[in-house]
């Protein structure tokens, strides 16, 4: 956080107020509701503002005569704070669609408000698979990732290549224990064995007692189904106690390019894991990439940068095809209808489709962290592993127990 | 509600001649306050409303033990913490009625005071805090960890069901004026409480307790009803915080909020009747207004709160109160 951007977090929070009064329906209205300072804040934050920004400047929304503008705010993923402001952004400031929202806690949360106020939310940061389960939603889509496609990609990936014993280090909220869980039900349907698991405070710094279990239970591989700055302090911790020198593998369930970034490619070299969007992949990527490095002091975007940039073409896209049919775009369960209905096509993750529960499935693929040696530079930390086709990426719709899919 | 509280005040026995005049003015404040209160939805945005009219209650049920009988209570979020979560947990789980929830959630808060406070009054000062901090820390822990808490997800989406079978709590509106209801009550409780028999003693132990003790008062006795009447009413503003959010979360219990509730009395004018009210409000407001600042909040507040100490020692509503009484 520089002065700037708490200008900007002053000015957007003034803007939303003084537009309270003349915002009328014409405007469509995004919220960017994120980490901004925490330990989420460099996988989501104002790279996920610039993602949305830029998604609106390619639609060519005042081209087309649609005003579009966009906030942002800071949930501090605290699930209170989170529904706080979109409740206040959905009855005051007209806001139509909720983007982003990392930590499965507030998405869910504002997965609920979302509903009761028949709005739209565009989920990209948070990993719950339970966003297009248990509490899937008909005002709601899930687009870059889910637990249940990082435990089906990394899991099944480990387990074939020898690790059959494991031991979970587990971020003590939902979406530790949904990564945990759809890990767990991979890694024994393969034919390997959880020993345990120990949950951990949220977000945490100090990591040693628990390593130290994971070290004792004499596991081959220590999942850790935790992320961001959590990810980062343990995979650190782990190199420092010796657990990755002794024999043991970590098996990152969850990472960002940017927390190899942090991590350095010493530290994490030889890390598997599953992610469906990397920017260095094809041109159209490292194109979006180049845009993104100029808007955000050189740094890298990530899938959920890209899942932001997607999400939010698409919903313009539905908008503006309900606008064309003369449809109220403001109903939010009639605008994610139509986000389903049409096929998403744009530049970052090409052509797939949202299903009936919500979620938006393409390929997602398998990574292992370069070696030193390997990498050509800053940002150049990926070497690809393993395709996995849209088909199998993501769990099979008849499985999530979601309510809104008819049960034939 | 008004007209029939005041004949109660005026008869009341203990109270010297020269109460019942500042009886009168307390109450024709509190009057034009409801009436402001009830016009406000108007301009402002009703849920934020009832976050400073419940935190207001919350400041008030504090402002109780600290204003009147000295004590620091540093747990106090246990209390409203606590209330919320079972207000929740009753309403969500069990589909009690939003009212039934409330009143689960403040009777809980109010067992819980007793037991917390028959082991706190026991010290005096830093102890007494001390005692209640601890306590309130052994409580955030089991509700980290106690499975219908939800642990850091909080008790989330609770229904907004119809109170009474009448009322339709869905609209913000009409919740608005049920949150305004609960906390007219709550302050004329407190403002009876404090103004009673009762609450002369409670001012008496504040003073000098060993006097009191020698004038024959149980003190102990009174500081323990005191506490749970704060505790009670603490969790009232809980509970009906979570049933207002939909949501109970380890934020409502964590030693933050404890803090928050101390900072809000002392901005507002500790031992006023009114300070709290304005506290609460000019506090929520900051964090309403500045949360684009993020955790800077935090230290913003600080900052206030090293103002506050340094230049108006007596609160916002303690300085105007005692600038009034100069010049008359």
């Amino acid at each position: 956080m520089n002065l700037k951007t708490w200008l900007l977090a002053a000015t957007a929070l003034g803007l939303a107020g003084a537009a309270h009064a003349q915002s009328g329906d014409d405007v469509i209205k995004i919220g960017v509701l994120n980490d901004q300072s925490g330990l989420y804040a460099d996988i989501s934050g104002q790279g996920s503002v610039w993602a949305a920004r830029k998604a609106v400047e390619d639609f060519g929304a005042a081209a087309k005569g649609m005003k579009v503008e966009v906030i942002f705010a800071d949930h501090q993923n605290k699930p209170d704070v989170g529904s706080n402001i979109a409740r206040q952004w959905f009855d005051r400031d007209n806001v139509d669609l909720i983007v982003d929202v990392p930590t499965s806690s507030v998405a869910l949360a504002v997965n609920d408000v979302t509903r009761q106020k028949n709005k739209v939310f565009i989920n990209s940061g948070a990993a719950t698979s339970d966003l297009t389960g248990k509490a899937c939603s008909p005002n709601t889509v899930h687009w870059t990732y889910d637990t249940w496609a990082l435990a089906n990609g990394t899991g099944k990936a480990v387990v074939q290549s020898g690790g059959k014993t494991w031991f979970f280090l587990t971020a003590d909220y939902a979406f530790g224990h949904a990564l945990e869980r759809d890990t767990k039900a991979v890694v024994e349907a393969n034919g390997g064995k959880v020993l345990g698991a120990v949950r951990t405070p949220f977000p945490g710094t100090d990591f040693s007692s628990f390593l130290l279990q994971a070290q004792a239970s004499k596991a081959q591989i220590i999942g850790l189904a935790n992320a961001g700055g959590d990810t980062i302090n343990s995979v650190k911790q782990a190199e420092e106690f010796g657990i990755t020198a002794g024999g043991q593998n970590l098996a990152a369930l969850l990472m960002f390019v940017s927390d190899v970034h942090a991590l350095g490619l010493k530290t994490a070299q030889g890390l598997i894991y599953t992610d469906p969007w990397y920017w260095d992949q094809n041109d159209n990527n490292r194109a979006f990439a180049k845009e993104f490095a100029a808007g955000n002091k050189g740094s890298h975007p990530g899938m959920t940068h890209a899942g932001v940039y997607a999400g939010v073409l698409h919903y313009l896209k539905a908008v503006e095809a309900l606008k064309k049919e003369g449809k109220n775009e403001s109903d939010g369960s009639v605008v994610v209808a139509k986000m389903k209905e049409i096929p998403t096509d744009d530049r970052l993750f090409g052509k797939g489709t949202v299903r009936a529960d919500g979620r938006k499935v393409h390929p997602m693929y398998l990574w292992e962290v370069k070696k030193p040696s390997e990498s050509k530079g800053p940002w150049d930390y990926l070497k690809l592993r393993a395709t996995i086709p849209v088909d199998q990426a993501f769990r099979p719709l008849d499985q999530g127990e979601c309510p809104l899919v008819k049960k034939t | 509600m008004l007209k029939t509280q005041t004949p109660i005040l005026a008869e009341s026995p203990a109270a010297p001649p020269k109460a019942a005049s500042t009886t009168g003015r307390d109450l024709m404040i509190f009057g034009g306050l409801l009436l402001l209160l009830a016009a406000a939805p108007l301009v402002l945005y009703p849920v934020f409303l009832m976050k400073v009219l419940c935190f207001a209650l919350f400041a008030l049920a504090f402002n109780l033990l600290i204003g009147y009988v000295g004590l620091l209570s540093f747990g106090h979020a246990m209390f409203f913490g606590g209330a919320a979560y079972v207000s929740a947990y009753t309403v969500k789980a069990w589909g009690w009625t939003p009212e039934l929830g409330i009143l689960a959630g403040t009777a809980c808060a109010g067992v819980l005071g007793a037991v917390v406070g028959s082991l706190a009054i026991r010290r005096q000062g830093i102890y007494f805090a001390m005692v209640t901090l601890a306590l309130a820390q052994m409580f955030f822990f089991f509700c980290l960890q106690a499975p219908f808490t939800g642990g850091e997800d909080g008790i989330q989406g609770v229904p907004r069901r119809p109170i009474l079978g009448l009322i339709d709590t869905t609209r913000d509106i009409n919740l608005y004026f049920v949150v305004l209801a609960i906390f007219a009550l709550g302050f004329l409780v407190i403002y009876r409480t404090i103004h009673s028999p009762f609450g002369q003693v409670l001012k008496a132990i504040r003073e000098n307790e060993p006097r009191a003790i020698s004038l024959g008062y149980r003190t102990d006795q009174y500081k323990l009803l005191a506490f749970v009447i704060s505790a009670t009413l603490a969790g009232l503003a809980g509970a009906t915080k979570a049933v207002v959010f939909q949501l109970a979360s380890l934020t409502d219990v964590a030693w933050q909020m404890s803090g928050e509730v101390v900072l809000m009395t002392l901005v507002g004018g500790l031992g006023t009747v009114f300070g709290p009210i304005v506290g609460a409000a000019v506090i929520i407001t900051m964090q309403n207004y500045l949360a684009g600042f993020g955790e800077w909040v935090l230290v913003i507040q600080g900052a206030i709160f090293v103002v506050v100490v340094l230049l108006f020692r007596r609160g916002i509503v303690g300085e105007l109160a005692a600038f009034l009484g100069r010049r008359t």
